[in-house]
């Protein structure tokens, strides 16, 4: 048998229909692989056993995700929970109200245990950022996990969570999915309710599960969407069941390969990986075609200057006022402010908060803003043209495996080009999904490599159904780093 | 576009203090990103229309109806300073 906590969510719910464990059980030994693997990994910042138990026993198997624990990154409300984004400046907060995602996630009997890792405010691409702990590559704790969920990413591939939920602005769902071998979803923006995440930028952010299979991933996608009246972003379409097509073949299935995304300076093993994952994607019946999205150069320049435009915007509400830090001593209404702001970001935070106040301020904005806004609109017709000939674009997730802690974090550009590949997903509103595809062998350590599938609008179905065909016709999604 | 960025002030706009040493740096490590998106002045964008959200929804409205939220306990429950059922702020008029 296996051990219950390398389960997939599908699994371990037959496992509860059938009565052979209760929910509670289930929590109880979920914890007890918490206590005893998380000392390696810090994917989690805190759990609250107690409320989770507490649903575990009233939890209702029936229901489609009934006594399932989900991780969640520290940056949804959980009514009673904190919520700190990572960051000093909200050190203390507790959360007085459910994100929407979470009174669906409780609907569909799903249990929210435990607050996961992550850049601080979703800034980043490594965790590295985090005020509170450094988080660590299950595959090779020397290196990186990705980010800015580099929590909700970790906790599912060491089977310290059987499913978590993160958020992707730029890639953060995804790079980090890639980086520690599990399955990463980005929905279409506007599908998930966007009410109860902290915002980073407002037109980019869209909440996204973590699994260890395609199947999981449309379980949760199930549980989580829908039109909520409290998020006027999100949008009125209607839910399918997004497992409907788990399992049908791939005749007729056109994929697109974007010449822009098979550039000089993919690492060796990557590429090799994600073309023999090509390849094998023609022997499952697609056609292959090549396609061309001109405009990515762009993406990298476009997405830093409206993502920390927004962002400057969305960071004003920490002012020491309502929640959150406050300095001491204040002398004045200035000092209130640059004090308490200065205490309780991290720098990359300020950067980004200077960045986009600069693009936004007098004499710049028509410049820099309004300019990166034009070109989005390039982008985004990029896109819409490709998927006039093909079904979904697939391409690397991220250029390289994990790269070693510290290694870019002198260099605030260098990590920006590690979403090369993600970031335009978010600029155009698209859905993408990333699912592992091999290995690379890194300093005598196996690291992994995603593979990205990149989806119309509203179209996770046929998403799913060509990430699935893949995984289950493959055996990398079995593997596990043996912690 | 020349690189025009003055960390000093525009942390002033932001309301957020920063040390000689994070203005130094700032300036530098931004003014590398500027130098970097400075490639998208090179993109015609002549008779583009602006994309600031990507689905085609607008003026959503809802009925303006007061609704049950918070009660002034939940919504002063974080505060870092309170009185009498009040955020307790810094002085602001003299």
């Amino acid at each position: 048998m296996d051990e219950l906590f390398s389960l997939s969510v599908s699994d371990l719910q037959s496992r509860l229909r059938a009565r052979e464990i209760s929910p509670v059980e289930v929590l109880e030994k979920l914890e007890s692989r918490i206590a005893s693997v998380d000392p390696q990994i810090n994917a989690y910042l805190s759990r609250d056993f107690d409320a989770a138990l507490a649903a575990a026993k009233n939890a209702d198997v029936s229901l489609p995700l009934g006594g399932v624990p989900i991780a969640i990154k520290d940056v949804i409300n959980v009514r009673g929970e904190p919520c700190t984004c990572a960051s000093k400046i909200l050190r203390g907060y507790q959360a007085p109200y459910d994100a929407t995602v979470i009174a669906k996630l409780r609907a569909a009997g799903a249990i929210p245990f435990g607050r996961t890792n992550m850049d601080e405010f979703a800034m980043g691409s490594s965790t590295e950022n985090s005020s509170v702990k450094q988080t660590l590559n299950p595959w090779d704790t020397t290196r990186i996990p990705g980010g800015s969920s580099g929590g909700s990413a970790a906790c599912v591939a060491a089977d310290e969570a059987f499913a978590s939920l993160g958020s992707d602005t730029g890639g953060s769902i995804r790079q980090p999915a890639a980086l520690c071998g599990c399955v990463g979803l980005k929905p279409t923006y506007g599908r998930v309710s966007r009410f109860g995440l902290v915002a980073f930028a407002s037109s980019l952010d869209q909440i996204g599960p973590f699994s260890k299979t395609v199947r999981d991933s449309a379980l949760l996608l199930n549980a989580i969407s829908g039109r909520d009246s409290q998020d006027s972003t999100s949008l009125d379409e209607p839910v399918p069941d997004y497992t409907a097509k788990l399992g049908e073949d791939l005749k007729g299935v056109r994929l697109g390969m974007p010449r822009e995304y098979f550039i000089e300076g993919i690492e060796p093993q990557t590429d090799r990986a994600v073309r023999d994952a090509i390849k094998h994607y023609e022997n499952l019946g697609t056609e292959i075609v090549e396609v061309s999205l001109p405009h990515t150069e762009f993406a990298v320049g476009v997405y830093y200057i409206i993502a920390t435009a927004e962002a400057s915007a969305n960071l004003a509400r920490f002012d020491g006022v309502r929640y959150g830090h406050r300095a001491e001593n204040i002398t004045g209404l200035l000092d209130h402010y640059g004090r308490t702001r200065e205490e309780g970001f991290g720098p990359e935070v300020k950067r980004r908060i200077i960045l986009g106040t600069y693009v936004l301020s007098s004499g710049y904005y028509d410049a820099y803003y309004l300019r990166a806004q034009k070109v989005r609109t390039l982008i985004r017709r990029d896109f819409t043209s490709a998927f006039e000939k093909v079904d979904a674009i697939i391409c690397p997730t991220s250029p390289e495996p994990a790269f070693k802690l510290g290694e870019r974090s002198d260099d605030p550009l260098k990590m920006y080009l590690a979403d090369i590949f993600t970031i335009a997903t978010n600029l155009a509103g698209i859905c993408g999904i990333s699912i592992p595809c091999g290995f690379a062998s890194v300093d005598g350590k196996k690291l992994p490599i995603g593979l990205q599938l990149l989806g119309k609008p509203f179209d996770e179905t046929n998403l799913l159904k060509i990430a699935h065909a893949f995984e289950q016709s493959t055996d990398w999604h079995k593997q596990r780093p043996g912690i | 576009m020349t690189v025009d960025l003055d960390v000093r002030y525009t942390a002033q706009l932001a309301r957020l203090n920063l040390s000689e040493e994070e203005i130094a740096t700032f300036q530098s490590q931004l003014s590398q990103v500027l130098d970097y998106v400075e490639k998208l002045s090179a993109v015609d964008v002549e008779n583009v229309e602006p994309t600031a959200h990507t689905q085609p929804i607008f003026n959503v409205f809802r009925t303006d109806e007061s609704r049950d939220w918070f009660d002034a306990k939940t919504a002063l429950a974080n505060a870092p300073r309170e009185a009498n059922g009040l955020f307790s702020v810094t002085k602001v008029v003299e």
